[in-house]
């Protein structure tokens, strides 16, 4: 049989494509091999318990701690970051004309090509201190009776993380988002317009509410990034560890899943805390994972089925 | 003859004579012999710098069906939605001139374009009714922005506005089924009942059957001729045949221009223009 050029270069794209899916399968073997000696010595303790001690002579891991850090400092960034991004969308899809719309969509996706280890030196030379001065202190001096903002007003915490993690999401978030807004069809608006909506009750009662799934896709995307991200959150969280890790106030250190991992690996003298960490990574990567399929099936069925003609 | 000749003082000498109001009536829409529901005078309508519409003067009498014919890119939509300032919403499109309802310029700069389409409802060529809406949200929809509560009132509306739409006694099991699962010319008839939910005086209809069967189109069209009962009823139409079963008047547009227009039978039968010939025996269009 003759071996034409379309087979070979069949067989050569076949072999790249499925590259990602063999590091993917690679990467979560690693890590579930890695942490197989900490499971067994944890058990079911290691996503239950809050004690986090390295030292050999009294090893305990509990990454519980870790857990709620990641998914508090991600709530903030999606509370705070996502009425942000979708202002920015429906601005860019609904209201701008074209010679807006393209430089500020442009602007707008350079924030995503910002390293994160940058958005980390603003934060904490810059941000945190704004964070201080005119949100933490304010917050704990009038609304300190609630647990929430107790503490030590200081700057290094789950609020400027979060902060930071919301205007780390905007560019995904908003970008996806006006594409789905851009998506809806122009007829419904159209109807809309023509029983006496004014633009903005066609914006808030038709547009948005026809591509509500797509938006909730794209802040579970957001989510997905907020949940991973490690550098920027490395630097402004404060770092504790053990119980001080628990996030029960926004004015408290604490520490993601990600970041207990950027910050102390290095220190890991024994292979039983080196598997601790890595059993970290496995729940970040599982966590990771399942945020992004959720999104990717929610964002493609919306724009596949409901929005009809998406080029 | 007796229209009133709108004397504005914001217009100028060679404006006035550009709009010979008249003269105009006369020879294009036969004897006026009661004041225009709706009237353009002047108008003109760009894309960008595209001029689609060039100047148009024209009266749409009250409580009849006027069909506004042409080939395709006449700029017979261009004007049905100047009628109702739908066309200043696609991007770069814009208006000049004047339309006049009841003899008050729905282009005068403090009048709200909202208010006017509150006024003067549409319905659009496919049928479009809210997806995330159920049938009876579809029709209450308007009356919602309005500030209107739910309730006997609002479900009284909603059932006439439905039975005036010809679809009561299909829907009235699955009110609560969303607007896009009827049919498609259950949908145009949702979109009509929408329309006529908010009271209207003015229906503009672009070529509301063009996506519909013949069964379907049949009974949009018999709904045309009712609803001229309550209702002026203008409606955009490339079927030569259904301006000739709904329309009383009809106007013919070329190029961004009006041709002539007049009561229906007449200008079928008696065309004055030769182009106007020439496009109802399909020698172009």
């Amino acid at each position: 049989m003759k071996i034409s050029g379309d087979r070979i270069f069949n067989v050569v794209s076949a072999v790249v494509a499925a590259t990602a899916a063999v590091i993917l399968a690679i990467t979560a073997y690693t890590l579930a091999t890695g942490s197989a000696p900490i499971l067994q010595k944890e058990g079911l303790s290691f996503f239950t318990g809050i004690m986090w001690n390295p030292n050999p002579a009294h090893e305990v891991f509990g990454a519980l701690p870790y857990l709620e850090g990641t998914l508090v400092t991600s709530a903030i960034a999606l509370i705070i970051g996502v009425p942000l991004s979708l202002g920015i969308a429906i601005f860019l899809s609904e209201m701008s004309p074209a010679t807006v719309r393209v430089p500020i969509s442009y602007l707008v996706e350079l924030l995503a090509a910002v390293p994160s280890v940058i958005y980390g030196l603003w934060g904490l030379f810059v941000f945190r201190f704004y964070v201080k001065d005119y949100l933490e202190i304010p917050l704990n001096k009038y609304l300190g009776w609630i647990p929430a903002f107790k503490g030590t007003p200081y700057g290094l915490d789950v609020l400027t993380a979060g902060l930071i993690l919301a205007i780390m999401i905007i560019p995904t978030v908003s970008s996806i988002s006006r594409e789905v807004l851009r998506a809806v069809p122009n007829p419904i608006r159209e109807g809309a317009y023509s029983i006496g909506a004014t633009r903005w009750e066609v914006v808030s009662k038709w547009v948005v509410s026809y591509g509500r799934s797509g938006i909730f896709g794209a802040a579970i995307l957001g989510l997905g990034r907020a949940v991973g991200e490690t550098m920027a959150v490395t630097m402004v969280i404060g770092n504790s560890v053990g119980p001080d890790a628990i996030p029960t106030s926004l004015l408290k250190p604490s520490q993601t899943m990600a970041s207990l991992i950027a910050s102390n690996v290095r220190d890991a003298s024994d292979p039983l805390s080196f598997s601790a960490y890595i059993g970290v990574g496995l729940m970040l990567l599982i966590l990771g994972l399942s945020i992004n399929v959720i999104a990717q099936v929610m964002v493609t069925r919306l724009l596949k089925v409901k929005g009809g003609a998406v080029e | 003859m007796n229209v009133e000749k709108r004397e504005d003082p914001g217009m100028s000498e060679q404006e006035r004579q550009r709009a010979p109001t008249d003269e105009f009536a006369m020879n294009t829409t036969g004897s006026m012999d009661v004041a225009p529901k709706l009237q353009s005078e002047g108008l003109r309508a760009f894309f960008g710098k595209n001029e689609a519409l060039h100047g148009i003067d024209f009266s749409i009498r009250p409580n009849k069906v006027t069909a506004i014919i042409g080939p395709s890119g006449c700029g017979k939509s261009t004007f049905l939605r100047c009628l109702n300032r739908m066309h200043e919403l696609t991007p770069g499109a814009k208006a000049s001139g004047q339309v006049l309802l009841d003899g008050g310029n729905i282009y005068a700069p403090k009048i709200d374009p909202v208010l006017v389409r509150r006024r003067i409802g549409m319905v659009f060529q496919k049928p479009n009714p809210f997806p995330t809406m159920d049938i009876y949200d579809n029709v209450a929809a308007g009356l919602k922005l309005t500030g209107m509560k739910k309730g006997k009132n609002l479900d009284d509306i909603v059932k006439n506005s439905l039975q005036q739409a010809s679809l009561w006694d299909e829907v009235k099991d699955e009110l609560h089924k969303p607007g896009t699962s009827i049919s498609g010319g259950q949908q145009q008839r949702l979109c009509i009942a929408r329309t006529i939910a908010m009271q209207p005086e003015v229906i503009l209809m672009d070529e509301p059957c063009s996506a519909l069967d013949p069964i379907a189109t049949s009974k949009v069209e018999e709904l045309m001729v009712q609803l001229k009962g309550t209702y002026t009823v203008v409606v955009v139409t490339h079927n030569m045949q259904q301006a000739a079963r709904v329309a009383d008047f009809t106007a013919f547009f070329y190029l961004g221009k009006l041709i002539e227009s007049g009561p229906t039978a007449s200008l079928f039968e008696k065309p004055r223009e030769e182009l106007t010939e020439r496009y109802l025996t399909g020698r172009f269009g």
